[in-house]
């Protein structure tokens, strides 16, 4: 190393320069990416009349409650569709968890016969896009009455999320240190003893994140819920979000879509906002496979 | 406790795992390959067609217009992503409170749902009451609102401003990650060397994140060529067809045509392409580890 360049005095002003050009970049870049979602909040706190207010203005004038009031009174009341898009995510997480926790325990923890070929075959059913299985999978469900049914979406969501959920399974008990299961099997303790007892605790954060990615990815899908979700009263929010903008009201109703789509981003966001931290982690470890 | 035994239970806790992926995935595909060479209707009823589907797909102008539209929105948007993302990676790796906040900010579009932020540009981008228009006029961009949606290129330049919006801080975290991997004392030892920022961008971030930014290209791309929600809420495959993508084909053929032989064979050869698309990015990861 040279010496001389350690020596060199620091250059305070460039290195102050630098810093408040960076602090300029990154409130300009939260000010971009932050503009469409506080445009579309205080949009849809508009009064009705200002709606569809041509030029429309940036502010609302006076804040109101009239276009939510009508989004509930929308076909079926939009409350009809986020109890569905709740129910179906309810029911993913809990179909991902029921099945990842044990095979991922399995995979982790036990010699099965042909282990590496099933957790590959797993994996592999990553690769299939779902979206070239609906043909099939709606003749299926037709066949077993699971279309409009708000189990059958979910089973597609965990054919979505499972993959996913079953590595990231694996990956959080192989982690748990083989000298806890040692104590646990030299006290007697029986195999569903220990998944309960010992290792489920220490995989909580794995699971919290397995539920995370299922709620995401369940009330987002669309494609979808448009095909099996064929009722009105099935709808989900993203389906709803269709109905909405294909002009039900004659032409496009901007206070109603406001509101619905807020109605649609806010449970995602707030879900984020409180678990950022397993978001991000399992977002990492899913792409890093 | 005997190992067979123990085979035995780990078998046990990873049956219904195996189960649901060959009663959900597998079979499906082996129906969906099946299908594929009939003319089933979702009316009812279809024979053995033999190759005529993918005769009909590959003499079919409008196979070839949908695919190659894919394609060149995959084109354009990869670049735009990864370069975008690429640049945000770099101003928010260092862990800094405002980076932090811009990093967070950035990805907050990630966890909501494609339908939702598709209808909010639908209304930022409208001609008589889109905020987007709008401001475009107050900064003196353009003179009077752009009616986006009328010609296909402006049409495509939306749906690609609203979906960078959206997805930009996914390949951005990735990156991140990449990046945040690099040890410290290397940027150290480049910057007592006098090496500037470029400089070091070039010699050190580049080749050493090479990985992960390939990575999140492959998954960008994977995720462009299976594009449909944004298309079918935003433009509606319009004007005159023109921005039809493959998976609205499929959708088309088989649940608005009732054509589900044929929609069978376009998922056929839309499975093949994702998963070559897969296969090489399999390639790429090993072959880099």
């Amino acid at each position: 190393m040279n010496m001389a360049t350690l020596a060199l005095p620091p250059k305070p002003l460039a290195r102050q320069a630098r810093g408040w050009l960076v602090a300029a970049i990154c409130i300009a870049v939260i000010t971009l990416m932050l503009m469409p979602l506080v445009m579309s909040f205080l949009a849809s706190f508009r009064p009705l009349a200002e709606t569809s207010a041509v030029p429309p203005t940036y502010l609302p004038s006076a804040l109101s409650t009239e276009n939510y009031q009508k989004v509930a009174n929308y076909q079926q009341g939009i409350w009809t569709y986020v109890r569905n898009s709740a129910l179906v995510a309810g029911m993913t997480i809990v179909l991902c968890l029921v099945l990842s926790v044990p095979a991922g325990f399995a995979l982790a923890r036990f010699p099965v016969p042909g282990k590496e070929v099933w957790f590959v075959l797993i994996l592999a059913s990553m690769m299939v896009p779902y979206q070239a299985l609906l043909v099939p999978i709606y003749l299926m469900f037709a066949k077993l009455g699971l279309t409009a049914n708000h189990f059958g979406l979910a089973i597609l969501h965990t054919i979505l999320q499972l993959p996913f959920s079953v590595y990231l399974m694996r990956n959080s008990f192989e982690a748990v240190p083989k000298e806890l299961e040692e104590a646990a099997r030299v006290d007697g303790a029986s195999t569903a003893f220990q998944l309960r007892r010992v290792f489920i605790p220490l995989a909580l954060p794995g699971m919290v994140t397995v539920a995370l990615f299922a709620f995401i990815t369940s009330w987002n899908e669309f494609i979808g819920a448009l095909i099996l979700m064929n009722t009105e009263s099935a709808f989900t929010v993203p389906i709803m979000l269709t109905g909405v903008v294909s002009g039900d009201f004659g032409s496009v109703d901007w206070g109603a879509l406001q509101a619905s789509v807020v109605v649609s981003m806010l449970p995602c966001l707030l879900v984020y906002l409180a678990l950022q931290k397993y978001y991000v982690s399992g977002l990492l470890a899913g792409a890093v496979k | 406790m005997s190992t067979r035994r123990n085979a035995l239970v780990g078998l046990a806790w990873l049956a219904p795992t195996l189960a649901f992926v060959s009663f959900f995935v597998l079979w499906p595909m082996v129906h969906l390959v099946w299908l594929s060479f009939t003319s089933t209707s979702l009316l009812g009823g279809g024979e053995w067609v033999g190759l005529e589907n993918y005769r009909t797909a590959f003499g079919d102008p409008k196979f070839w217009a949908a695919f190659k539209f894919t394609l060149l929105y995959t084109a354009v948007i990869t670049p735009i992503l990864m370069g975008l993302g690429f640049a945000l990676a770099l101003l928010v790796s260092p862990n800094t409170p405002l980076r932090r906040l811009t990093r967070s900010v950035v990805f907050l579009p990630v966890v909501i749902g494609l339908a939702s932020s598709s209808l909010l540009w639908f209304w930022l981008f409208d001609q008589q009451v889109g905020l987007f228009n709008q401001l475009l006029v107050d900064l003196g961009a353009i003179d009077e609102p752009v009616v986006w949606f009328r010609k296909a290129e402006t049409g495509l330049a939306a749906v690609i401003i609203s979906v960078t919006w959206k997805v930009v801080g996914f390949g951005m975290i990735l990156i991140m990650a990449g990046i945040q991997s690099i040890s410290a004392d290397l940027f150290e030892a480049a910057r007592i060397d006098g090496a500037s920022p470029a400089l070091q961008v070039r010699r050190i971030v580049l080749p050493l994140a090479a990985r992960s930014l390939v990575m999140a290209t492959v998954i960008s791309v994977i995720g462009s060529m299976l594009a449909f929600d944004q298309f079918y809420l935003m433009t509606g495959g319009g004007p005159r067809g023109k921005t039809f993508t493959s998976v609205y084909m499929i959708y088309q053929a088989g649940f608005v045509r009732f054509d589900l032989g044929y929609s069978a064979a376009l998922s056929v050869i839309l499975m093949v392409v994702i998963m070559s698309m897969t296969v090489i990015q399999l390639r790429l990861q090993r072959g880099r580890r």
